[in-house]
């Protein structure tokens, strides 16, 4: 069975050339995506940018910031990962990250740290008012009609009206519907409270399990409709292993090896953590995947868009009048229900 | 040797300057448009490329604003990616000091700057309150005073998290109580370049203190010199080198084969920025009223404006006109005395270009305001987009070369060298 395939590219660089030289290579190999990892405190550049910067330097990989919920505004939060989406042509992604950690909430000094309960609940508002804006413009919204003056058909753009617990935010957005119509929301889960988010709020999940058989078990207790990545830190020599996910250190046949045996538990996907980027992204990239490709674990897709190849359901505008349903007009959809 | 010139670009949008009934105007969104502009204005040895913000649609009388170009992409999110199709070119954001943060946005720019090689700037804007803030968990929390107050502990924090190089800082102010690690070390600039864009006391006195540049609506040329000498001696009065502060107006042009070619193109897109609706829903910013069903091809209201506030109009000019019963009997005067309709009043008193005429003539009008003490340079507004700047780059800019006050190579690597500024601490 083939798997689709990304990388993490968690560097702390803050030369341009690193960025573009690794996006590069990852695009180079046809990956399906690249996720950029981030959290506020730590040494290294804003994911969002990063993945910008490389964004018109790059063809076919999707980018997948990490951005957090935490201590965001939505608003940015949803146009910025809109701006991708344009600027990549359909490639962007967000991986949603939420922080309960107090030095990070003292950096913006705007209120002490939630409890979990409360990150995960306002993770939920976060992630369904990004939705609503991504949707606050139909696809056909900009109409310029020269004999009426008009720029937009107004009755095509949607106040949003969301009013939550932790903000409200009244729309609409100020960037037009992105290419993919919604970019491909992903949330890295390493238990069940963080599975269970996903499931609600995510449209593909990175899980991190122990082995092929570890693996299977967590994607039966998964929403059957998220995209299943699981993530394997690779070392082709020494370094420090990460605590969170599966680690491998071998020879390229042997990763295939393993690749291969995850490769029935069900899942879609592998995302593979260089454990030193300039090394071994590049063992990734250029003896790895024509190994994988030989074995038929692997097969780049031909699809655009990132939400495409991920065989993710086209994401229908929540508020398109369905045609004959007489329904409320542009009502939204309950909240917390995934789109997707 | 003449002074030289500063030249930046302004993606057009999101005002009725913007044509977009132009069968050659493009998409206000798509990257390739964003691409196109930035890569002009660097053929044309540019010294900055130029976004405006806005965090919420115009709205009049409850509507979202439908007559302009509407719809534009996340400042910071964009500078990012024409860092990648630039390589000289300054890339300016305007970015509001109330709706951020500024431990998120110091790292934000910091990032633009080392991922740019030291290209970034930052206009800071201060935003019209509540309107924005329903977009905001913050809400609408601060009055006009305050706004100016948070805005200047912004920067002052913003350039301690900038010299903390990466490592630990502690703030402590009236709007802010943050600590902790920034995580992003010096980047090329040191401090990323900071414009200043309100016209107020509290915003001239913000330039003076704080700024490396403002972007400046004073553009006529009499009104620029008094605006000029203002800001300059406050620089002074700050302890500041006047040198240090760079005064940027925004001005649009129009360029023809002869002068009175240009006059004639001037007016046809004079009237594409004004079109019948546009005239009625300008009017109505002065007579605060609802007048849609009015004429534009006919005489103006014969009631008077409102003198209530009402917050469903447009505010935008209606600041512009503090006795609005004394500019309405003056539009109508002059309606009168030059049979004007709504429309053609309309025209006749908002905003034109500020240079219309040959490409020598502009190049020359040009010189004069900067050596004369006008200004340093100007942001150019182009009409349309994304093509809108190619004929200033095409045929302006090589005579300005000619007249030694553009350069014709990129000498220095970052904005700030460009631009004549010391480094950032
Ligand atoms: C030339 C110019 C350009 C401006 N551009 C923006 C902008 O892009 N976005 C924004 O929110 N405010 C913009 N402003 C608004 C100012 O930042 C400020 O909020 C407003 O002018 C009110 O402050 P003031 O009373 O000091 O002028 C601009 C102001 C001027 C004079």
């Amino acid at each position: 069975m083939t798997l689709q395939l990304a990388v993490a590219l968690d560097g702390d660089s803050f030369a341009a050339a690193d960025w573009v030289g690794w996006a590069r290579q990852a695009d180079e190999a046809l990956l399906d995506f690249v996720t950029f990892d981030d959290r506020f405190g730590r040494r290294g550049p804003d994911a969002v940018l990063t993945a910008a910067r490389v964004a018109p330097l790059t063809r076919h990989v999707g980018l997948v910031p990490v951005a957090t919920t935490t201590h965001t505004e939505p608003f940015h939060l949803s146009t910025a990962l809109a701006t991708l989406d344009y600027a990549s042509r359909g490639r962007a992604g967000w991986q949603v990250r939420i922080s309960g950690d107090p030095a990070e909430a003292a950096l913006l000094g705007r209120r002490p740290p939630l409890g979990a309960d409360e990150l995960f609940e306002e993770a939920v508002d976060v992630v369904e008012v990004v939705r609503r804006l991504w949707d606050s413009w139909q696809d056909d919204a900009i109409i310029k009609d020269v004999a009426t003056g008009r720029f937009i058909d107004r009755d095509r753009l949607h106040y949003i009206a969301f009013d939550g617990r932790y903000f409200s935010v009244k729309g609409p957005s100020i960037v037009p519907r992105p290419p993919q119509g919604q970019p491909v929301v992903a949330a890295l889960a390493h238990g069940p409270a963080a599975w269970q988010f996903a499931g609600t709020a995510a449209d593909l999940v990175f899980i991190t399990p122990a082995d092929a058989g570890d693996a299977a078990k967590i994607k039966s207790r998964l929403d059957p409709e998220l995209k299943v990545f699981a993530d394997i830190a690779v070392f082709f020599g020494p370094g420090a292993a990460p605590s969170d996910a599966a680690v491998f250190t071998g020879t390229v046949p042997q990763l295939a090896d393993l690749i291969g045996a995850w490769a029935g538990s069900g899942i879609d996907g592998i995302r593979l953590r260089p454990g030193l980027l300039g090394r071994d992204l590049g063992e990734i990239t250029r003896e790895l995947v024509p190994e994988l490709r030989r074995r038929s674990l692997f097969a780049p897709s031909a699809a655009v868009t990132l939400r495409e190849r991920l065989g993710l359901p086209v994401a229908i505008n929540r508020y398109e009048r369905p045609a004959a349903s007489g329904g409320a007009e542009g009502a939204p959809r309950p909240e917390g229900v995934p789109v997707a | 040797m003449p002074k030289q010139i500063i030249l930046a670009a302004h993606f057009p949008g999101v005002n009725n300057t913007t044509v977009w009934s132009d069968s050659r105007s493009g998409s206000q969104i798509e990257f390739d448009s964003f691409e196109h502009l930035a890569r002009t204005a660097e053929r044309g040895r540019f010294d900055f490329f130029f976004l405006a913000e806005g965090l919420r649609l115009r709205e009049q009388r409850g509507l979202i604003h439908d007559l302009d170009v509407v719809g534009r992409p996340d400042t910071l999110t964009v500078l990012a990616a024409l860092a990648a199709v630039t390589t000289h070119l300054g890339l300016a954001g305007t970015l509001n000091a109330t709706y951020h943060e500024p431990y998120e946005l110091a790292r934000q720019l910091a990032t633009l700057d080392h991922l740019s090689g030291g290209r970034a700037a930052w206009n800071v804007v201060t935003s019209p309150g509540a309107f924005f803030g329903e977009n905001f968990r913050r809400g609408g929390f601060l009055d006009h005073a305050d706004r100016y107050v948070r805005a200047a502990e912004f920067i002052e924090a913003a350039r301690t998290l900038w010299d903390s190089d990466g490592g630990d800082f502690s703030i402590t102010s009236s709007q802010f109580g943050i600590a902790g690690r920034f995580g992003v070390p010096r980047s090329p600039q040191g401090h990323p370049v900071v414009l200043q864009a309100g016209d107020s006391e509290g915003g001239r006195e913000l330039a003076a203190r704080h700024a490396d540049a403002i972007f400046s609506r004073h553009h006529q040329l009499e009104d620029a010199r008094v605006f000029y000498r203002d800001v300059k001696q406050r620089v002074i009065r700050h302890g500041r080198d006047p040198d240090s502060l760079k005064i940027i107006p925004g001005v649009s042009y129009v360029l023809g084969d002869s002068d009175a070619d240009a006059q004639e193109k001037a007016h046809h897109i004079r009237r594409q920025q004004v079109s019948p609706q546009t005239a009625i829903l300008l009017l109505e910013q002065l007579w605060n009223r609802d007048l849609s069903g009015y004429d534009a091809d006919g005489p103006l209201p014969e009631i008077d404006p409102r003198l209530d506030e009402d917050d469903t109009i447009i505010k935008g000019r209606a600041g512009m006109y503090p006795d609005r019963l004394a500019t309405a009997a003056e539009w109508r005067a002059l309606a009168e005395a030059k049979k004007l309709s709504i429309r053609d009043l309309i025209i006749e008193v908002t905003g034109r270009q500020n240079f219309i005429g040959t490409p020598a003539r502009v190049a020359e009008q040009l010189d004069e305001y900067v050596q004369t003490g006008a200004c340093d340079g100007f942001i150019l507004v182009p009409h349309l987009t994304p093509a809108g700047l190619d004929d200033f780059v095409d045929q302006v800019v090589p005579l300005l070369q000619e007249r030694g006050v553009v350069r014709t190579e990129y000498s220095g690597g970052t904005l700030r060298d460009n631009l004549g500024l010391a480094k950032g601490r």
